[in-house]
């Protein structure tokens, strides 16, 4: 019935449901790594946090039978994995990048190593909200199962931005991000402040990974993140590190990455992989248009190695 | 002052002293191998309680992954196969460090290299071998190194981040290289593992006489030893390191910062495709998603470790060579998942990063200053 007069129509659709499937790792690793990067310091273990995320998620949701567990075990586990990157960066001369570089290849591998035996059986996956109810039409009712890790990110973000503007907290961490010297004056120990915010970036990356192994794709194997924990972290560069920026660039991202799934559906499959390579180069293409070898991003914290 | 003197200041890397000890001529350098060394060590270690907590013995680890590494002269032509395309890799990340960059794209170059390797030699089918050789080396130089100069160019000209690019372009390396595989340039007899049509056995390079080791070694030892001397004995690496140095510095002096970046990645890029090359030459035999195994993101550590240093990749590329090569004994003897060389590679990088805060602060190594 509806199904053969959607006709192409199906595409569209199919990039709605996937920009707000696909868009929630995005958003929880680019809100975390945002909340780090404010702090003054990038985390680019994300990828690896994500990875590590995913596989906990898992394994704590089939061991307890309860997938908020699993949720739950993620963020503690990029909780840990962000203390483990500030506190390696917090000894003198040691550069953020290439700690993160060196975390990422650590997540990842010792999220296949544990996760070894977690490839075949089943964990208990997360509940969606069916907000489609009222269609009869398939995919509108496919699109519009959401999940509710997705709105608690959607709610994130505009808390965050509230956060940084009006809270001490808020203000503390844009303090160490712009000038360190500056919240030392004020007595604050900037390490600190960045062990926590590095921390609080993590967990909410590790959410982010719970997401893809609990929700969609929803299961647990080896190839399951490639390079969106990287995007993600590419992502908050051009959203300017406001959180707001983040969400909309965040749901662009997924309806980009449902691009080559969409067309496969309607039987499009001829440069299957060239469209899901879509989020890197719309990530390049974006950040080849905004940034500028002449002066520094707008918005760019100051004390961030990359921007300097 | 003595040029001694200047000498040993140099070396130790603190303030003058006038007695120049033993300690203090060759305190510095001794740290640049100390420090990685107990880096290394302790990696090992936590990686042996790790595998305790596992359940296996860590004494049987650390003899497998002797045995599996190092053990017999089976293992050490395994072990010096794996090196090959590391060194090259390494170099990818180790030339644009020179100009303070961090590139972290050579598994993209890799990819890139290969896939420009096999297109030549598929177009040059019925030549002589050694003019398909030859093509086959210079396309895949080619390739990967348009492939790094790309990050680079980004870098120099709309200030990209040369990090977040490279590794970006890897994943669309790899994305080209599945789509040509599986649709333009597939075989149709490759039906379980899309992959290109093979070069022809006669167009492979082969192994060094007496061993199985491929020529991809001699290619590996070559190309570090000429970074080397590029980079610590032509102007054009003394250049290099003084814009690495102080950018601005640079600028004043009237150096061509664009010019020296975009040839250190073409370079840097070209060795990560010569890698690629490599392993379709001499390994494969054609180019499919094989290809992928990690050699670029194994070459980032060696870099790491070997401090950049071109000619220190040589043995540290053999050791992390030697590390994956012990990965299948591990597997076999001990029941370890495979991804245990990808923690333990993890571990020492985090490792070897953390023992960056220690250089000068060795009491005994300072000398009397």
């Amino acid at each position: 019935m509806a199904d053969a007069s959607l006709g192409l129509w199906t595409v569209p659709l199919a990039v709605f449901g996937g920009a707000i499937r696909v868009s929630t790792p995005f958003l929880f690793v680019s809100l975390g790594e945002c909340i780090t990067e404010r702090s003054g310091r990038i985390n680019l273990g994300l990828e690896g946090t994500l990875v590590m995320g995913a596989m906990s998620a898992y394994g704590i949701s089939y061991l307890s039978g309860s997938p908020w567990l699993g949720v739950l075990a993620a963020g503690i586990t990029g909780a840990l994995f962000g203390a483990l990157h500030a506190g390696i960066c917090s000894l003198p001369r040691v550069n953020d990048i290439a700690v993160g570089i060196a975390l990422m290849l650590l997540g990842t591998g010792l999220a296949f190593f544990l996760g070894k035996p977690l490839i075949e059986p089943t964990a208990a996956r997360l509940p969606a909200i069916d907000f489609g109810w009222w269609s009869d039409i398939p995919q509108l009712r496919a699109a519009l199962r959401i999940n509710v890790l997705f709105l608690i990110g959607v709610a994130i973000a505009p808390l965050l931005y509230w956060a940084f503007r009006t809270t001490r907290w808020g203000l503390l961490i844009r303090t160490a991000g712009e000038s360190a010297d500056a919240a030392r004056a004020m007595g604050h120990s900037v390490l600190l402040i960045r062990l926590r915010a590095t921390m609080v970036g993590g967990f909410l990356a590790g959410i982010g990974g719970s997401f893809l192994s609990l929700f969609y794709p929803g299961s647990w194997n080896e190839g399951l993140s490639s390079g969106q924990g990287i995007t993600a972290v590419a992502l908050v560069i051009f959203a300017r590190w406001d959180p707001m920026l983040c969400l909309w660039a965040s749901l662009a991202f997924g309806g980009a990455a449902a691009l080559g799934p969409a067309l496969q559906s309607v039987g499009i499959t001829s440069g299957y992989h060239l469209f899901n390579a879509a989020p890197y180069i719309l990530t390049l293409a974006i950040m080849i248009i905004t940034c500028s070898p002449k002066r520094t991003l707008t918005g760019a914290p100051a004390e961030l190695s990359i921007t300097r | 002052m003595t040029t001694e003197a200047a000498e040993s200041v140099e070396a130790a890397g603190v303030a003058p002293a006038a007695d120049s000890g033993f300690l203090q001529r060759y305190g510095g350098s001794i740290e640049y191998i100390l420090i990685p060394g107990a880096a290394l060590v302790g990696a090992l270690a936590v990686f042996g309680g790790f595998i305790a907590l596992y359940g296996k013995n860590p004494l049987d680890l650390y003899f497998y992954m002797y045995y599996g590494a190092f053990g017999t002269w089976f293992s050490w032509q395994n072990t010096l196969t794996r090196a090959a395309p590391l060194i090259l890799t390494a170099l990818c990340t180790a030339l644009p460090a020179q100009l303070g960059m961090v590139i972290i794209g050579g598994e993209g170059a890799l990819l890139i290299g290969a896939l420009s390797a096999t297109s030549a030699a598929l177009a040059l089918q019925g030549a002589a071998p050694i003019v398909v050789q030859i093509a086959m080396v210079i396309a895949g130089m080619i390739g990967g190194g348009l492939w790094i100069t790309l990050s680079g160019g980004l870098r120099q000209y709309r200030g990209v981040n040369e990090t977040i690019s490279s590794l970006l372009l890897v994943y669309i390396a790899l994305a080209i290289l599945n789509h040509l595989v599986e649709g333009p340039m597939r075989d149709p007899a490759s039906l379980n593992k899309p992959s290109t049509r093979e070069i022809g056995a006669a167009n492979m390079i082969g192994t060094i006489p007496g061993t199985d080791v491929h020529w991809g070694l001699v290619f590996g030892l070559v190309a570090a030893i000429a970074a080397y001397i590029l980079i610590y004995h032509t102007t054009f690496g003394f250049a290099a390191r003084v814009a690495g140095g102080n950018i601005r510095a640079a600028k004043i002096v009237g150096l061509g910062v664009g010019k020296l970046i975009l040839t250190v990645c073409f370079l840097a890029g070209s060795s990560a495709g010569l890698a690629g090359m490599i392993e379709v030459a001499a390994v494969q035999g054609r180019t499919n998603a094989n290809l992928a195994a990690g050699y670029g993101f194994t070459g980032i550590l060696v870099a790491f470790l070997a401090r950049q240093n071109p000619l220190a990749i040589i043995p540290v590329a053999i050791l992390l060579g030697g590390i994956s090569a012990s990965g299948g004994l591990l597997q076999r003897r001990l029941g370890l998942p495979d991804a245990s060389v990808l923690v333990l590679q993890g571990i020492i990088f985090v490792f070897v990063l953390a023992s960056d805060a220690l250089y000068g602060r060795i009491g005994f190594l300072k000398g009397k200053s």
